[in-house]
């Protein structure tokens, strides 16, 4: 292409009065390897054109359905909720009735039973004992020193 | 419509919303951000797209303004965050090398126009729209496209033709 055309369609460039038409011969004209050396100048111009329009979005679309995953969290965490309290208060029911009923209704077996929970209690009553039995060690040995 | 026909629909201009974005914002990683931001509002509005003659204008004017609230934003607050592209350079041979040079020139030279300027020059330079899409876009009339296209283009070819005849004139 004759380099005065070009000219004329560079200065109606900077005007801003080119179309897309005549726009794409200036790219064209630019890309190709003869370009008059009085035009070089422009010609990174148009090289960065083009090659920013090669630039891509990479990333992918974020095509979530976000909203309705949220929701459909939101009712299984109530759903869960409501069982957690609802078992809770089921089983609170449950054995606070067996402690109003008594848990025996033979008397034998109560008394055995009674037997049984008392010697255990004695017996770690009395383990406690043996413990505090060294403290009369002391009792002894502060006598010896502090003679009355 | 579905998550498909939404990607259809979208893929045509997705590459153009990024790269605006990318023009205002700098940073790729901004970029990328208001694009997703972008693609997540046109998928919200999903039913309501239909009513829209372009969708793709809709998605440009959502994109500008989205960037510009994004840019005030960042202005507003104390600190003044200053977008780079932290990318290695790959060494390259002597022409190669020059030629990358004079094109980050004309990026460094665009990225000092005002907002609305660099919008205007990637919509008709970069993007290839007509004057009426960009003034449709920008909610702009044509003439003032005009004038501030040809404004932006002049401030470029004044600093190319300074650092081409560089140390010569």
């Amino acid at each position: 292409m004759e380099s005065d055309k070009i000219e004329t369609l560079i200065e109606k460039y900077f005007q801003g009065e080119t179309s897309i038409a005549e726009e794409k011969q200036l790219q064209d004209y630019f890309s190709a390897p003869n370009v008059a050396q009085h035009l070089e100048q422009y010609q990174p111009m148009f090289a960065y054109f083009s090659q920013t329009r090669q630039q891509q979005f990479t990333q992918a679309v974020p095509l979530q359905t976000k909203k309705r995953n949220v929701a459909w969290l939101s009712v299984a965490a109530s759903v869960v909720v409501l069982l957690g309290v609802g078992t809770y208060v089921y089983m609170n029911d449950n054995s606070s009735r067996e402690e109003t009923m008594g848990t025996y209704d033979d008397p034998e077996v109560a008394f055995r039973q009674t037997q049984k929970a008392l010697a255990m209690l004695s017996a770690h009553v009395n383990t406690g004992i043996e413990g505090v039995q060294y403290l009369k060690e002391y009792e002894v040995a502060k006598d010896k020193v502090f003679r009355k | 419509m579905d998550q498909h026909e939404f990607v259809t629909l979208v893929a045509p201009f997705k590459d153009k919303v990024f790269r605006l974005a990318k023009r205002l914002l700098v940073s790729t990683e901004e970029a990328e951000d208001a694009t997703q931001e972008v693609l997540v509002k046109l998928w919200n509005k999903n039913n309501s797209l239909e009513a829209y003659s372009s969708v793709e204008a809709f998605a440009m004017t959502i994109t500008k303004n989205y960037c510009l609230d994004q840019l005030k934003s960042k202005r507003a607050g104390n600190l003044k965050i200053v977008h780079n592209n932290f990318t290695d350079r790959q060494p390259s041979l002597q022409q190669q090398l020059e030629d990358s040079d004079s094109l980050s020139w004309v990026e460094r030279v665009i990225n000092t126009l005002p907002e609305q300027q660099r919008l205007i020059v990637q919509m008709r330079d970069i993007e290839q729209y007509e004057f009426e899409q960009i003034a449709k876009i920008l909610e702009m009339n044509e003439t003032a496209v005009r004038v501030a296209l040809s404004r932006a283009r002049k401030t470029i070819r004044t600093y190319m033709t300074k650092t081409h005849s560089y140390g010569i004139g």
